[in-house]
């Protein structure tokens, strides 16, 4: 049994005087413990709702979240606010984008690690202390005696995201949501905060979920990668096979638009073309159809299905084969 | 080449021990050193200083007793006659022939008692009901918020001074206290409503979602996570409002609706019963208390826009 089995999910935002919009529009995927599992689409896909349902932390109005996420067997949409509370923290961690704003201001660093494990560890302010500081310097922050005292904005953003690394895994919990953890820092720290969440992984067996639009974090990160477009999965494989042939047209155009090392001086970079408002409701259609250099009068005919061909699971009617990736 | 190296690291290193502090520069301490650099800071800084001085060494500083009344003072008062400055009281009698430089000074300190419980009773009170609207989020903490600041509303509708009058007025026996509850009463609203409307901010803000992430519970998201970071403004507020205050309570005391006590001293009823009754005879029984409110009125407006402007995030450094 999977850890994480996310089934069916979607959640739809009530808009007054508006077609209701599902941002997540039935995603599905699951997450082996021990394992990382990529979310990966451009902005407005759905990657952080799909995160901030599964935490359950979506406002309670205004939108409506159904499927199943189940965690160990237990469906968690199904738990009351205290119960979810609970688990939040100690048995699912989540790192936010950004590190300054998602840091307490007021409050000295080492007293916002030490919050976590008074709150789900039980542990008095001498204790919690201690550990906070050990957590601090687990994850790599120099003079933790120091930076336990000090304030969100005294620290570089590379030791802040490090705290909030800390704090997130602080109750050693077996799934850790990492929603676009290096987007707010620069190369050098990005390297070094994936690297150190790739340790921290491999050393606590815990799962991942890594939501990002950078598919060179992907490249060093995952295992497997769901693509995400415009709420619906397209596109489930591992990430040797993505980065080999990446079959579905939207994935191929991600690809395409990346610079590479490989090709020679001047080749210049094919972006996808149009953009997310150019999409069409799943119901019509494909919704990349509009953008898709592979389009079939068939991709205006209804969704799609998601089908598992036994090296990918992909969502089109006309996938990139292999050899027109190679001509192009 | 290996000796300069050493010796690069070492200097790298002394250099790196020099900035290092033990401990860390909070955002207080910022602000309080951009405060000490702003001239109106200091002049605010200097009459609260002063003033809270002469509050607190009233007995050493004043001449004479403020109750007692002096057979040199009272030898030649009439109605028409109050003795001006003489040897030994430099400001001369008062209506009833006491050393009216005494009950100035110690006019400080009632001054000081009722714009500081005055104004810590409605920031305690606003705070609260603040909190309480703003702070839950759900059904319930919206109908919360509803309420109260709809009864807020009702309290801002009426002017100040008419509230403050108006409770007074309808007190059996009036005391210093019904002043300093009807002046804490009109600020309570503006407290609550600037409070509410922070918290709401910072409800939404991405640090508590964070907190709310590893599963902070409420209560402690309420008071660790968003208060402390929305009770910035209200505290400026709180020092305006102490000049506010001190003008408010002087009013009321100017109406004679003050303490009925004829032995307390108080700048508004020296002002307002003593000072217009003998305008003609002796004005500066009405100039004196007059100054006095003006000066430390202005002294803590001064203090309270400083420090609005330190605390402001668009001015830090």
């Amino acid at each position: 049994m999977p850890l994480l089995d996310v089934q069916d999910l979607s959640v739809v935002f009530k808009r007054r005087g508006e077609q209701p919009f599902a941002a997540v529009d039935g995603v599905s995927f699951s997450v082996e413990a021990g394992q990382t599992v990529g979310l990966v689409g451009e902005s407005g896909c759905g990657k952080s709702v799909t995160s901030l349902a599964i935490m359950g932390l979506l406002p309670k109005r205004g939108n409506s979240v159904s499927g199943q996420v189940l965690f160990d067997g237990l469906d968690l949409l199904g738990l009351s606010d205290n119960e979810m509370r609970d688990r939040r923290g100690r048995d699912i961690g989540m790192i936010f984008q950004d590190p300054l704003s998602s840091l307490n201001p007021v409050v000295p660093i080492g007293v916002q690690v030490a919050e976590v494990l008074q709150r789900h560890q039980g542990q008095d302010r001498r204790e919690s202390t201690r550990n906070a500081r050990e957590l601090l310097d687990a994850v790599g922050i120099p003079d933790p005696d120091r930076r336990l005292k000090e304030y969100p904005h005294q620290i570089s953003g590379g030791m802040r995201q490090r705290a909030l690394i800390a704090m997130a895994l602080a109750c050693k919990p077996r799934l850790l949501i990492a929603d676009e953890p290096t987007t707010a820092l620069d190369v050098t720290i990005q390297a070094q905060i994936l690297t150190l969440l790739k340790e921290l992984v491999n050393g606590t067996g815990s799962a991942l979920i890594m939501i990002t639009h950078d598919l060179g974090v992907v490249a060093g990160l995952c295992d497997t990668v769901n693509v995400l477009y415009a709420g619906k999965v397209v596109e489930t494989t591992e990430r040797h096979r993505l980065f080999a042939a990446p079959r579905h047209p939207y994935t191929n155009g991600l690809m395409n638009s990346i610079p590479r090392l490989d090709l020679p001086r001047g080749t210049p970079l094919t972006p996808i073309r149009g953009s997310v408002n150019d999409n069409i409701p799943w119901r019509e259609g494909c919704a990349f159809a509009p953008r898709c250099d592979n389009v079939l009068d068939v991709c205006l005919e209804g969704t799609p299905p998601l089908v598992d061909d036994g090296y990918a699971a992909l969502r089109c009617n006309n996938p990139v084969s292999h050899a027109q990736e190679v001509a192009s | 080449m290996k000796p300069v190296t050493q010796h690069k690291i070492e200097k790298l290193e002394r250099l790196a021990a020099s900035t290092a502090e033990p401990g860390g520069v909070s955002l207080l301490r910022d602000a309080s050193r951009r405060l000490a650099r702003n001239p109106v800071a200091i002049v605010g800084a200097v009459i609260v200083l002063l003033f809270i001085l002469v509050a607190a060494l009233a007995p050493v500083i004043a001449p004479h007793d403020p109750v007692a009344r002096y057979a040199e003072l009272t030898r030649e008062l009439t109605v028409d006659n109050i003795p001006g400055a003489q040897a030994g009281f430099p400001f001369g009698s008062d209506p009833l022939g006491r050393d009216f430089l005494s009950r100035l000074v110690y006019g400080s300190r009632q001054t000081l008692f009722v714009g500081v419980v005055a104004t810590a009773l409605g920031l305690a009170v606003g705070i609260a009901l603040g909190t309480s609207a703003g702070a839950f989020p759900g059904r319930l903490g919206k109908w919360l918020d509803l309420g109260i600041m709809r009864v807020t509303d009702v309290m801002l509708a009426l002017p100040s001074l008419l509230l403050a009058v108006t409770l007074v007025a309808v007190v059996a026996r009036p005391s210093q206290w019904t002043v300093i509850v009807a002046v804490a009463l009109v600020n309570v609203p503006i407290f609550a409503r600037l409070l509410r409307g922070s918290m709401l901010a910072q409800r939404e803000s991405d640090h508590v979602l964070a907190a709310r992430a590893l599963g902070v519970r409420q209560g402690a998201i309420v008071l660790r996570h968003i208060l402390p970071n929305s009770v910035g403004p209200v505290i400026v507020q709180a020092t305006l409002t102490f000049g506010t205050a001190i003008i408010e309570a002087a009013a009321l005391s100017f109406l004679g609706l003050g303490d009925p006590d004829i032995n307390r001293a108080e700048w508004g009823q020296m002002l307002g019963v003593d000072g217009v009754r003998y305008l003609e005879v002796r004005p500066e029984l009405a100039y004196y208390p007059a100054i006095a409110i003006i000066i430390v009125a202005l002294g803590f407006t001064l203090l309270g826009e400083a420090m609005r402007e330190a605390l402001d995030p668009k001015n830090r450094r």
